[in-house]
């Protein structure tokens, strides 16, 4: 069952190596500076490379499929993500894979009555216009500069050539490198909790842990949807959109990785802000249309009569179609999966307000004196107990949250074959040791789980200010959440 | 790697400056040979014959060696073409060169000693033309704002050359003492030298506009 169920992760990053090696290779390719044959090799060589060597350690384990809580469901909204990827792909138009995981998740959401994530919804939106326009200002800024830098180089033509070509070779690597880690845990980040293998040593050189090896086959995928199906949309983006010069082909990437360095890295603001330096706002960056944005960029500064407005309006379409068919395939594939397979798509999540629920809303603040009537009664889907909710409090979105976690029920019982099965990378020895000492315990809530970790180790408990450790300890426990699940 | 990229560059980098230096020692050479000729030097001339042979031999070589590495290596692919057609423009002038000094030893025409001068001003003027154009492919690989300025040179030696041909046409056809077929046999030569620097000018207009796309 493993196996089918991996195939939809694999067919997902099939897509994503089809459509988003463009992002790194695709104005390479275009301006036919480095062959498609080699832009793939190293396309290839680099994602693997980044999946299993940075992928593993990331702390985003599980991936955006991480909200699914059914194997099955993950794997029609794997599906639908990847068919979405795929179709547009095909049409050759450059799209953002994870605009289509989210909007499959909503698909899922909207089937399973969960809580939509209107944020995510919000973000696409807004990386529809901030990506673009962002990349377009560097790029013609970064073009302006180099442009005038090179006029007063007298650099030869052929040297020019062989240090375009050289740059174009290492940033494409590099992006090649970032894809693989960044986005292998969408791929196949959801399999890793019920993966069946088992560590694999080679000669005691180095070792591949089970979560490595999946990340692996993942990252294969992705170059062999690279190899085979890749050179449309790189062509689109290197020479479908506007005529590009090589150099010009190597400040789009620039500045493609310039505005996702700058706008989408937590390290950078968490660092910035460490030494008590100013942040720039973290802002949604989708890399597939930064990197139009990019070649719009260059064109305007040329004048702007090269560019190709129709093959633009048509990749904005493709964009918004992307999220809009990435649902409708997702809904109506959950439901014949459900209804005619009947495989178990999700699995309900129940809402009451216990006792301990009620104190811990309390304790953040809220009143719930409105609530009292609400006690003890077991909501179905999260959209009812809202429904509930709404007459009696208005809360703010944080609020909100606050609430339907504390309430959400998540019967977990620890069991030593769940921590015997712990593998990820991401889990310190001190974390399972902790995990280890509550072995037997049951919670209602996960949260409970939450706090009972907390008190057996500082490891478990979040340290307030440091947003990068609290997502990793968030995430952490999100894995071992859903493997005593797989154990049940 | 990189570095491995840029050595092959400055590989074919020498041989683009080479094949450049044959075109400009072609000139010098058939200017050599044109002057052996007119003073009666016929073995100077035979040795100029045999160098501006050697010459061009040299200069197809590294021109094909040149187109051939353009191609397998897929080198400047937005310049290929225009590259490659500046390449064969530049080996057509080395030609001419040789076609003239050849046309000399097989047609050997009597150029009375009157006319000398002005066909030797009228190959200088050629030369000089065709040493501006070298000098222009040299900064359309290096510096690309300072072709303009060699370009302009090969428009200027081109003009003085259409006045010399005229003058010496002139000339040639105000002798009554010559018989017709002589006249047109002085005037085909002097059209074959004036044709070395109308050439030399429009690979120069040629050459404009692959500047015009670079820098688009």
């Amino acid at each position: 069952m493993f196996a089918i169920f991996l195939t939809s992760g694999l067919f997902l990053g099939w897509s994503l190596g089809a459509n988003d090696a463009a992002n790194v290779f695709g104005t390479a390719v275009g301006t036919r500076m480095i062959s498609f044959r080699r832009a793939a090799i190293f396309s290839g060589i680099f994602v693997i490379l980044g999946a299993v060597v940075s992928g593993a350690g990331a702390a985003r384990t599980l991936g955006e499929l991480g909200a699914v809580n059914a194997i099955a469901g993950a794997f029609v909204v794997a599906l639908a993500a990847a068919v979405t990827v795929y179709w547009l792909t095909t049409l050759g138009y450059p799209v953002s894979t994870t605009q289509a995981i989210v909007g499959a998740i909503i698909g899922w959401d909207l089937f399973s009555g969960a809580l939509i994530d209107y944020g995510a919804l919000q973000k696409i939106v807004l990386s529809w216009v901030i990506s673009p326009i962002l990349a377009a200002i560097f790029s013609a800024l970064l073009y302006k500069l180099i442009a005038y830098f090179l006029q007063h180089a007298r650099i030869h033509m052929f040297r020019l050539d062989a240090l375009t070509r050289a740059g174009l070779l290492i940033a494409g690597i590099a992006g090649a490198y970032a894809l693989g880690a960044n986005n292998i845990s969408n791929v196949v980040g959801i399999f890793v909790p019920i993966s069946p293998f088992a560590d694999i040593s080679f000669m005691g050189w180095f070792k591949l842990n089970a979560a490595q090896q999946l990340f692996l086959l993942g990252g294969i995928a992705i170059a062999v949807g690279t190899f085979t199906y890749g050179k449309r949309v790189m062509l689109t983006v290197g020479a479908g959109i506007t005529e590009m010069s090589p150099v010009a082909a190597l400040v789009a990437v620039l500045a493609n990785a310039v505005v996702l360095f700058l706008f989408a890295s937590e390290s950078l603001q968490v660092f910035l802000l460490g030494h008590g330096l100013p942040a720039l706002p973290l802002v949604p960056v989708s890399s597939s249309q930064a990197i139009v944005g990019s070649v719009i960029g260059i064109g305007l500064v040329k004048g702007g009569r090269g560019i190709r407005w129709r093959m633009l309006g048509e990749i904005t379409g493709a964009w918004v179609a992307t999220p809009v068919v990435a649902i409708l395939i997702s809904f109506v594939s959950l439901f014949v999966l459900q209804n005619v397979f009947q495989q178990k798509t999700y699995i309900p999540v129940e809402y009451q307000l216990t006792a301990e629920a009620e104190q811990r809303i309390a304790a953040s603040g809220i009143q719930t004196d409105r609530l009292t009537d609400l006690r003890g009664k077991i909501y179905s889907t999260a959209s009812q107990f809202q429904k509930e909710l709404s007459p009696r409090v208005t809360l703010k979105p944080r609020e909100m949250n606050v609430v339907m976690s504390a309430t959400e029920i998540d019967p977990i019982a620890l069991t030593i074959q769940a921590v015997n099965r712990m593998n990820n990378p991401s889990i310190t020895a001190g974390q399972k040791r902790a995990v280890l000492g509550l072995v037997g315990k049951a919670f209602t809530h996960r949260w409970q789980l939450e706090v009972a970790l907390a008190e057996k180790s500082p490891e478990w408990k979040p340290t307030p200010g440091d947003k990068e450790q609290n997502e990793k300890i968030m995430l952490d426990l999100d894995y071992v959440c859903r493997l005593i699940r797989s154990t049940q | 790697m990189a570095e491995s990229i840029l050595k092959k560059r400055i590989g074919i980098e020498k041989e683009v400056d080479e094949f450049l230096d044959k075109v400009s020692e072609a000139g010098l050479l058939c200017k050599n040979g044109m002057n052996s000729y007119l003073q009666g030097n016929m073995d100077a001339f035979a040795q100029a014959l045999t160098s501006i042979r050697n010459t061009e031999h040299k200069g197809d070589a590294l021109r094909r060696s040149i187109e051939q590495d353009l191609f397998r290596k897929t080198l400047i692919p937005e310049s290929r073409g225009d590259v490659m057609e500046l390449l064969e423009d530049m080996d057509a002038l080395l030609d001419r060169f040789t076609g003239l000094l050849w046309q000399f030893e097989i047609e050997r025409p009597d150029i009375c000693i009157e006319f000398h001068e002005d066909y030797k001003e009228l190959l200088l003027y050629s030369v000089e033309a065709v040493e501006a154009t070298v000098r222009s492919c040299r900064s359309f690989f290096k510096d690309i704002n300072a072709v303009a300025d060699h370009v302009h040179k090969v428009i200027f030696w081109e003009k003085e050359s259409d006045k010399v041909t005229t003058r010496l046409q002139r000339a040639i056809f105000g002798r009554q003492d010559l018989r017709l077929s002589h006249k047109m046999h002085l005037r085909f030569f002097a059209k074959q030298v004036d044709r070395i620097a109308d050439d030399a000018e429009d690979v120069s207009d040629r050459l404009n506009i692959y500047v015009i796309k670079r820098m688009l």
